[in-house]
């Protein structure tokens, strides 16, 4: 062949493959076009079980479609006609019903529930699975205990197909934090046979297989490319899904993800940016759902440790001084509600998060700089570059207003990797920072960011005997169901960080998804992941 | 030739030794703590030095550097924490992926590159000429992902000519059976022309970027090369004694010009390797770079360990390689060595 012969052939086939694209779909693809959903996002799952060792986040998404739970959340359509799931009602998902007494909880299974491989679900199998949940450490283990579940003997086997959960105290969070993704149900019986000695609970093959009873199973994992879930028929844990596959890709490149929700080649493309999702709304093509992220929300921690943060007036013209509404603005496009601006630092109502009473007032933060005695501050605000998004233009817009009060700042950006192990230093002076908790519940946000026990989020390293006695007050109220003392406590700890303010909010932000027009059945759920089940392609 | 091959690997030796030493202590000395890392969400204390202790890495640094030395004589790369696989595993997945991408790049560079440079020389100073110089230098200083992201642009998003960029395949055609690990090879191999159309339309953009970024030093070289030799005086006897011009250009000067063109494409090849992981990242391709992106970002030490040992071996046995051709292409070096 010559030369020239040979560059006229590859130029043709080129040309012949860019032009024929979109004639590669025969009648058999588009059929299953149709029974498929095809999900874009940024990253993939590491691992397809939750307990496994450091499992991310799209992970959580994948164990919560693949197994079932005893109980799950009922539903509910907010005001603006987008679906949520709904905190206080719950509804049996293995379970056949939920009895609970004063110091335990009795579920009873329901009968037909089968495995993916047709093994009935036993009792066995959903003591073996919260015995699991407990004992294998790590997070999974952190967050039952979040619900006081934190012994094997706290399950009880009563019968074949009865269940019985024994309370280590009373705790309103017991109950909800049974619905959460980690005390999914696994098959005990195929996975005591894949455990080893240095494995007991066969931690490594949950990790790359399904063994559940759920409405979908893992069919293909290729780890960064994609998950290809196949619907179980048999499923009995709800109403069975319309979609008969799932296939989820992972496209990194946030431009790509807009270009393929555009050209209509996804259907779902989940958790945009604030940037995105309004031009994409502004457009009007596709159909766009917000809903805040529930018990979180972006702020200003100040480390309350060392000076010049461990004085209150400092602080307070810090929260005085912060251009509120141009960051909401410049870093989320307005998409987020405003946490600031209230009528007063000292809250009459339970809403949560609830907004400050602080607004951009710098003659106030001078007047409060001058009142503090403080000067020539200067000091370092961090943040983590794997939220950059949001907080690189927050934290230059910060870093201008506090220069007007006197301090100097110098930014440091962490990366996404290094965020986590910075926080447990404990050294930050001033950061950016984002907290969301599952529990919907002000006393469980202020258990993990305000109290004593100085955990990792408690990123101020705020540390108050009075605070504590509010938490704990708190929290005990709830148990008892004792509403006024409940009410009293909850105002006071939040009145309290407020005045205090080591921590000023920002914003809380919002999960932003967007749709095809033909798709339909979205629900917000609190672990910010896509529930596949309740999804419809029309 | 078979001593001269035991002589360069016998080199080779002290250099893995090196490699094999720096990306331990690397991986070990950049900041961010894994185990922190993976406790994930609501960690306690206590729950990171489980981790810890699960990953090893709560032993004294020589103990751990042995325990990775032993593994690797294994041939064991250790397990991946964000993919929770073992990396040999992972590699050998995904080195076809990159391979395929950056040979098919470097090919269709090489079929512009080479035939623009030779005209650019043989018509120094005309139009071509200026032609070559604008494309070279235009494609060398287009960053990979922005040319990656524009060519997704206009063919794609504009004009619906190129498939939607979700990798190797798109989302509902399935892979042809594993042989090579090269799509479009595989796919030929079991006849499936379906197939081999959607990969190769999926490669066609990707591939375009890696070429466009590599004209430059390719038909550089071989512009200044080909100047040289149509310079000396073996052409103009060969000019004198009346042979054609094709005959002067492609069998005399273009094979006594090919020892520096081939040493760039070794060169460039290496480069492209690089450049790869930000193609990848634009074009969802499932390859060895961008996966050992992700594990950098996550501190996830073994795939950075894995990669950073692979490369270093592809490199060397590609050095080895050109220097063989060296002895193909011009006896004389043969000789020397």
């Amino acid at each position: 062949m010559k030369r020239r012969d040979f560059l006229k052939s590859v130029s043709g086939i080129a040309a012949g493959s860019m032009v024929g694209a979109p004639a590669i779909w025969s009648q058999a693809k588009a059929d299953a076009r149709s029974e498929t959903l095809l999900v874009v996002t940024e990253g993939g799952p590491n691992n397809l079980d939750i307990h496994g060792v450091g499992t991310n986040r799209p992970g959580y998404e994948t164990s919560w479609n693949c197994y079932d739970r005893l109980i799950t959340h009922e539903t509910r359509t907010l005001p603006d006609g987008t679906v949520s799931y709904d905190r206080d009602r719950f509804r049996p998902e293995l379970a056949e019903d939920m009895n609970i007494g004063d110091m335990s909880v009795t579920f009873k299974l329901k009968k037909n529930a089968k495995f993916h491989d047709g093994a009935p679900v036993t009792a066995r199998d959903v003591k073996w699975s919260l015995d699991r949940a407990v004992t294998v450490g790590g997070f999974p283990t952190v967050q039952m205990k979040a619900g006081s579940l934190v012994d094997r003997e706290q399950f009880v086997l009563v019968d074949d197909s009865t269940v019985r959960i024994d309370f280590s105290k009373k705790d309103r969070l017991t109950i909800p934090d049974l619905a959460v993704i980690v005390p999914g149900i696994y098959h005990s019986e195929l996975l005591k046979k894949k455990a080893t000695e240095k494995d007991p609970w066969a931690l490594d093959y949950t990790k790359s297989n399904t063994a559940g009873s759920g409405a979908y199973k893992v069919t293909s994992w290729k780890p960064g490319v994609e998950v290809v879930y196949e619907r179980n028929d048999n499923w009995v844990g709800g109403k069975l899904p319309q979609l008969k596959k799932v296939i989820w890709r992972t496209v990194p490149s946030q431009g790509n993800r807009r270009a393929l929700m555009e050209r209509g080649d996804a259907d779902i493309s989940f958790d945009l940016s604030s940037k995105d999702t309004s031009e994409m709304k502004k457009d009007g093509k596709l159909v766009i759902v917000s809903h805040p992220i529930g018990n979180g929300m972006y702020s200003v921690d100040m480390n309350v440790k060392n000076p010049p943060f461990d004085n209150p007036k400092v602080r307070q013209a810090v929260a005085y001084a912060l251009p509120y509404q141009k960051i909401l603005d410049a870093a989320m496009f307005g998409l987020a509600n405003p946490l600031f601006g209230g009528p007063s630092n000292n809250v009459t109502d339970l809403t949560w998060p609830a907004k400050t009473g602080y607004v951009n007032d710098m003659a106030k933060a001078k007047a409060l700089m001058a009142e503090s005695g403080a000067s020539e501050i200067e000091t370092t605000l961090s943040f983590d570059l794997g939220a950059g998004d949001v907080s690189e233009p927050t934290s230059v817009l910060v870093q201008e207003s506090l220069a007007q009060i006197g301090i100097k700042t110098t930014i440091n950006k962490v990366p996404g990797a290094n965020w986590r192990s910075e926080m447990a230093k404990k050294t930050m002076p001033l950061m950016l920072n984002f907290f969301s908790g599952w529990l919907d519940y002000p006393e469980y946000f202020f258990f993990w960011c305000y109290s004593g026990q100085n955990a990792i989020f408690n990123t101020p390293s705020y540390v108050n005997p009075d605070m504590d006695v509010l938490i704990d007050g708190a929290r005990a109220a709830a148990a008892i169901g004792d509403r006024e003392k409940y009410a009293r406590d909850v105002e006071g700890f939040i009145s309290k960080a407020y005045n205090e303010v080591p921590r000023i909010p920002l914003f809380q932000p919002f999960l932003n998804v967007a749709t095809q027009r033909n798709i339909s059945g979205y629900v917000y759920w609190f672990h910010r992941q896509l529930d596949y089940r309740s999804i419809v392609k029309a | 030739m078979m001593v001269t091959i035991a002589k360069r690997l016998m080199t080779v030796v002290p250099t893995l030794i090196g490699v094999v030493i720096v990306t331990f202590l690397l991986t070990r000395v950049l900041p961010g703590d894994p185990a922190v890392y993976f406790a994930g969400p609501a960690a306690t204390p206590q729950s990171i030095a489980e981790i810890r202790k699960s990953l090893g890495l709560d032993r004294p640094l020589p103990d751990q550097f042995v325990r990775y030395v032993n593994d690797l004589a294994h041939g064991n790369f250790g397990n991946s924490l964000s993919t929770g696989r073992p990396v040999a595993t992972e590699i050998s997945s995904r080195l076809p992926a990159s391979a395929e991408l950056t040979l098919s790049g470097l090919l269709l560079s090489i079929v512009i590159a080479v035939p623009l440079g030779i005209f650019a020389a043989v018509k120094q100073g005309s139009l071509v000429d200026h032609l070559c110089r604008i494309i070279a230098t235009a494609g060398v200083s287009l960053p990979v992902f922005f040319t990656g992201l524009l060519l997704v642009y206009v063919f794609y998003f504009r004009l619906g000519w190129a498939p939607a960029p979700l990798g190797r395949l798109d989302a509902f055609a399935s892979s042809p059976p594993d042989i090579t690990g090269f799509y479009l090879i595989d796919s030929l191999i079991t006849g499936n022309f379906e197939t081999f159309r959607a990969a190769l339309g999926q490669l066609m953009l990707p591939a375009v970027t890696l070429a466009i970024f590599s004209l430059a030093p390719i038909t550089r070289m071989t512009r200044a090369s080909m100047l040289a030799v149509l310079a000396s005086d073996f052409i103009r006897t060969a000019r004198a004694s009346g042979l054609d011009g094709r005959t002067v250009i492609l069998t005399y000067a273009f094979r006594n010009a090919m020892l520096p063109v081939v040493t760039t494409l070794g060169m460039v090849f290496s480069f492209l390797l690089g450049a790869n992981v930000l193609v990848e990242k634009v074009f969802a391709w499932p390859g060895i770079g961008s996966y050992a992106v992700e594990a950098l970002l996550q501190s996830d030490f073994a795939p950075v360990q894995g990669f950073v040992l692979t490369m270093a071996v592809m490199y060397v046995a590609l050095n080895l390689f050109i220097d063989m051709l060296y002895g193909v292409i011009d006896p004389r070096v043969r000789l020397e060595a």
